[in-house]
């Protein structure tokens, strides 16, 4: 069995030159280029939509449509809480409330020092230990809200007993 | 070396199973997304360096290899012993010198690591007897947690391709359609179209290019069957895709995986590489002329790109929008060119189909329900994980048997199947077996294997709230009935639980239903009401509790429930620090008071509690309560 590779992303003109320049490239383009850039930057679409023969437009149109796709900068680390059905009813709503608070930015935003991006995500097939709160690649299963902060690695919340 | 004849591939797998005749022990240890998360990466790691430094594998013939995921996920990270059966839960670098001086070198079982039968309370030492394990009938799913998926050799000694060599090398694409029309296999991603009849259409069809597709998006929330398929023996899935290109006569194929699974993007297409230089796909498979290929292709994590036609345009590099289903995909599909789409566990299931007959797949299963299903078993019961059963199979036996029960021993309340398409099954329909037609009778539907257990603990209008927010979000927007009706349901059900509910909504809700029932352009809204009606059906007095008394019985509801603490409270502390809202007070060994201002319902206390002393009630009749725990505090 073998580990993901996590070599860096080559860009753009590495990435164009992996696939066929027709249409049906387009979105295994943006994934590569989101992996490269962390999100996908508006000047690299317009090269992409000229690169393919795909009018900006479309790109756009793609760019919005998919969840694994973002038009704005993503923190260094991006925490997914899962949503799906399994981390609901064993409360995945509490993770998201405690990481809200922890980082004071809701699902979707980033903090402003560019650490952390936060978002849900609808199951990621790790159901049999729900819930479950994923830091960067790190899977954290059965998570309870009080361990969020250290998965989070960032400071515990203090209590006056 | 290129497989190019019948002889080559039988000294192939001869020589496979030679490789293994050295291999006096094998050490499994499950590196799927569940044990991997609890750390059996280092587990694999501990091993490896242990057996080089004593030099055991020359000496002993240990092996230790890294297997996809063997279920048990609960228990992880797994360990098994070959031949011996032995299995270890919860096993941490640090048991593993132990494991190697008794177990492996002494046959001496270490008690602590052994499973223990949450009924009996009696360890197992054996794989097989662990009831989990015991009440399974692993088709699909037949070498997951056996083989190495990187491994070619693994897979080859473990019968994997023999059923491509059977096909290729004696049997006409028509003889393969018919001995799978006669296995009775239907589609094992939701809807259960008859495969044969989807293959014969396919292959029919007049056109220069023909597509084979491969459903792996695996969009239903709770389920993770294919990714465990994908991941841990990726070989079944080719197999079975080649074989249906052949019977079908395409040439190119494609893997559409979910975007949220890397690493079975990465076994995938590490099979693939070793799978094209065996010659068991690519150019001239197994000498016989025939060619296919496979691309796999990452989804952009759409839901409705799980649909047929969605996914197709998605491969086409476009939104992922359905069509209208007047022309056949198995007409024209992808690129307009005839295409036959089936879900990865179908793709399993096919290999084994022709190695061992129509017949005998069919002598599995109910009436119109051929066979095994696999299935993730999560939610509110003991043993989670994965698992596969003979179709008919009851619901009681899957969550009591197999599963264990429910969590804690709470009282059952629901079973969800059919993910965002499905319903919520009460109690009564747990002796229903699990079947393609009795479950859409039963109002839920098959779906692609997800089965979510729920306690007392789980509101019914919350969970119908859920997939209706999940689903507004995945709506595409091209139909009106399917992106408005889901808007205007979920407003109706956040006034429900927010304590606004009016007479006349569940009223409303129906209405909208049929709507969206008859008017959606696609499955995604046609079947969006599915779990909205069966828990108005099964679970109309929660309805009525929240509209009529502003109560949620399950006391999940957060605008209907308050939370407070009784006599029995032994001042142990634990809530205190559970709660993020910092809402409860008191003196250790003394009893503890939360601030009903100050707390936002989660429940975090109820659920930690060890005395049971915490006690939810509605919040409708808090004003008296408040005013009493308030004058308590004082
Ligand atoms: C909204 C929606 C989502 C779907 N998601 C999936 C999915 O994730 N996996 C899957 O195999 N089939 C899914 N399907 C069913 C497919 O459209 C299709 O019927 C199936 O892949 C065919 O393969 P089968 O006959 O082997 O089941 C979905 C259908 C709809 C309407
Ligand atoms: S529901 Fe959270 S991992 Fe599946």
């Amino acid at each position: 069995m073998i580990e993901q590779s996590c070599a860096p992303m080559p860009p753009l003109e590495e990435i164009l030159e992996r696939y066929p320049r027709e249409e049906a490239s387009l979105i295994q383009v943006l994934q590569d280029v989101h992996r490269a850039y962390n999100y996908l930057p508006c000047d690299v679409l317009a090269k992409v939509s000229e690169s393919l023969g795909v009018p900006l437009a479309k790109v756009f149109s793609v760019s919005t449509f998919y969840k694994a796709f973002s038009l704005t900068p993503q923190g260094k680390v991006i925490i997914r809480v899962c949503t799906g059905t399994a981390c609901h009813i064993r409360g995945a709503t509490q993770l998201i409330d405690e990481a809200r608070r922890l980082l004071e930015i809701a699902p979707g935003e980033t903090t402003p020092d560019m650490g952390f991006t936060l978002k849900t995500v609808n199951c990621v097939g790790a159901c049999a230990m729900a819930p479950v709160l994923i830091v960067g690649e790190k899977v954290h299963g059965n998570t309870k809200p009080a361990k969020v902060a250290k998965a989070l690695g960032v400071e515990e919340r203090h209590h006056a007993h | 070396m290129r497989i190019d004849s019948r002889e080559r591939f039988d000294a192939a797998v001869s020589e496979a199973l030679a490789g293994r005749e050295g291999h006096k022990t094998e050490i499994l240890v499950c590196c799927g997304t569940g044990c991997l998360a609890n750390g059996s990466q280092k587990v694999a790691e501990a091993f490896a360096q242990e057996v080089e430094k004593r030099g055991l594998e020359a000496g002993v013939g240990l092996f230790t290899k890294k297997t996809g995921c063997h279920g048990f996920c609960e228990k992880g990270p797994l360990v098994v012993l070959q031949p011996s059966g032995v299995l270890y839960t919860k096993v941490e670098p640090r048991h593993v010198p132990d494991i190697l001086d008794k177990t492996v070198a002494k046959g001496e079982l270490i008690p602590r690591l052994l499973y223990k039968d949450p009924t009996t309370k009696k360890p197992v030492e054996r794989y097989a007897e662990v009831p989990f394990y015991k009440n399974q009938t692993r088709i699909a799913m037949r070498n997951i947690g056996k083989i190495d998926p990187a491994d070619l050799g693994d897979a080859l000694a473990h019968g994997a391709y023999a059923g491509l060599a059977k096909a290729l090398f004696g049997m006409t694409p028509e003889q393969v359609i018919a001995e799978v029309e006669s296995s009775g296999l239907r589609g094992r991603g939701g809807a259960g179209f008859v495969t044969a009849r989807k293959w014969k259409a396919a292959r029919k069809a007049q056109g220069e290019r023909k597509f084979l597709l491969c459903n792996g998006d695996e969009g239903d929330p709770g389920a993770f069957k294919d990714r465990s398929i994908m991941e841990g023996d990726p070989h079944s899935v080719l197999e079975g895709m080649v074989i249906g290109a052949y019977a079908v006569s395409a040439h190119e194929g494609y893997i559409y995986v979910r975007d949220e699974y890397p690493l079975a993007v990465v076994h995938l297409t590490l099979a693939m590489e070793q799978a094209r230089q065996a010659g068991l796909l690519g150019r001239d498979i197994l000498g016989t002329g025939f060619d296919f290929d496979i691309c796999v292709s990452r989804g952009g994590g759409a839901f409705v790109c799980g649909e047929s036609s969605a996914l197709m345009r998605s491969l086409e590099g476009k939104t992922g929008e359905p069509r209208q289903k007047y022309v056949h995909a198995t007409e024209r599909g992808l690129f307009d060119c005839p295409t036959v789409l089936n879900n990865v566990e179908t793709w399993a299931d096919v290999g084994a189909i022709i190695q061992n007959g129509g017949a005998w797949f069919a002598a599995m299963g109910t009436e119109r329900s051929k066979g095994t299903k696999a299935f993730s078993l999560v939610g509110k019961v003991k043993n989670t994980g994965l698992i596969e059963l003979p179709m008919g199979t009851t619901l009681r036996h899957i969550i009591y048997d197999i599963g264990g029960g429910i969590l804690g021993d709470r009282p059952f309340k629901a079973v969800q199947t059919g993910g965002p398409s499905g319903g919520c099954l009460p109690e009564s329909h747990l002796d229903d077996p699990v079947d393609y037609e009795k479950l859409t009778e039963a109002g839920s539907m098959m779906g692609s294997g997800g089965m979510i257990v729920m306690d007392d603990r789980t509101c019914m209008v919350d969970v119908a709230r859920y997939f209706l927010r999940f689903l507004v979000e995945e709506s595409c927007g091209k139909c009106v009935p399917c992106r408005e009706g889901l808007k205007q349901m979920l407003a109706i059900y956040d006034d429900l639980v927010a304590g606004r509910g009016r007479p006349g909504d569940i009223e409303r809700i129906e209405r909208l239903s049929a709507g969206m029932q008859l008017g959606s352009l696609c499955e995604l809204g046609k079947s969006a009401p599915n779990p909205v009606l069966s828990t108005l059906r099964y679970f109309r007095e929660e309805y009525l509790a929240h509209i009529e008394q502003k109560a949620c019985p399950a006391g999940i509801c957060r605008d209907l429930t308050a939370y407070e603490i009784v006599e029995s409270c032994e001042g142990c502390g634990v809530c205190l620090k559970a709660c993020p809202a910092e809402a409860i007070a008191g003196e250790k060994k003394a009893l503890h008071v939360i601030h009903q201002g100050k707390c936002i319902s989660c429940g975090a206390c109820y659920e930690v509690c060890p005395t049971d002393a915490i006690r939810f009630f509605p919040k409708a009749e808090l004003a008296p309560a408040a005013a009493a725990s308030r004058g308590g505090a004082s």
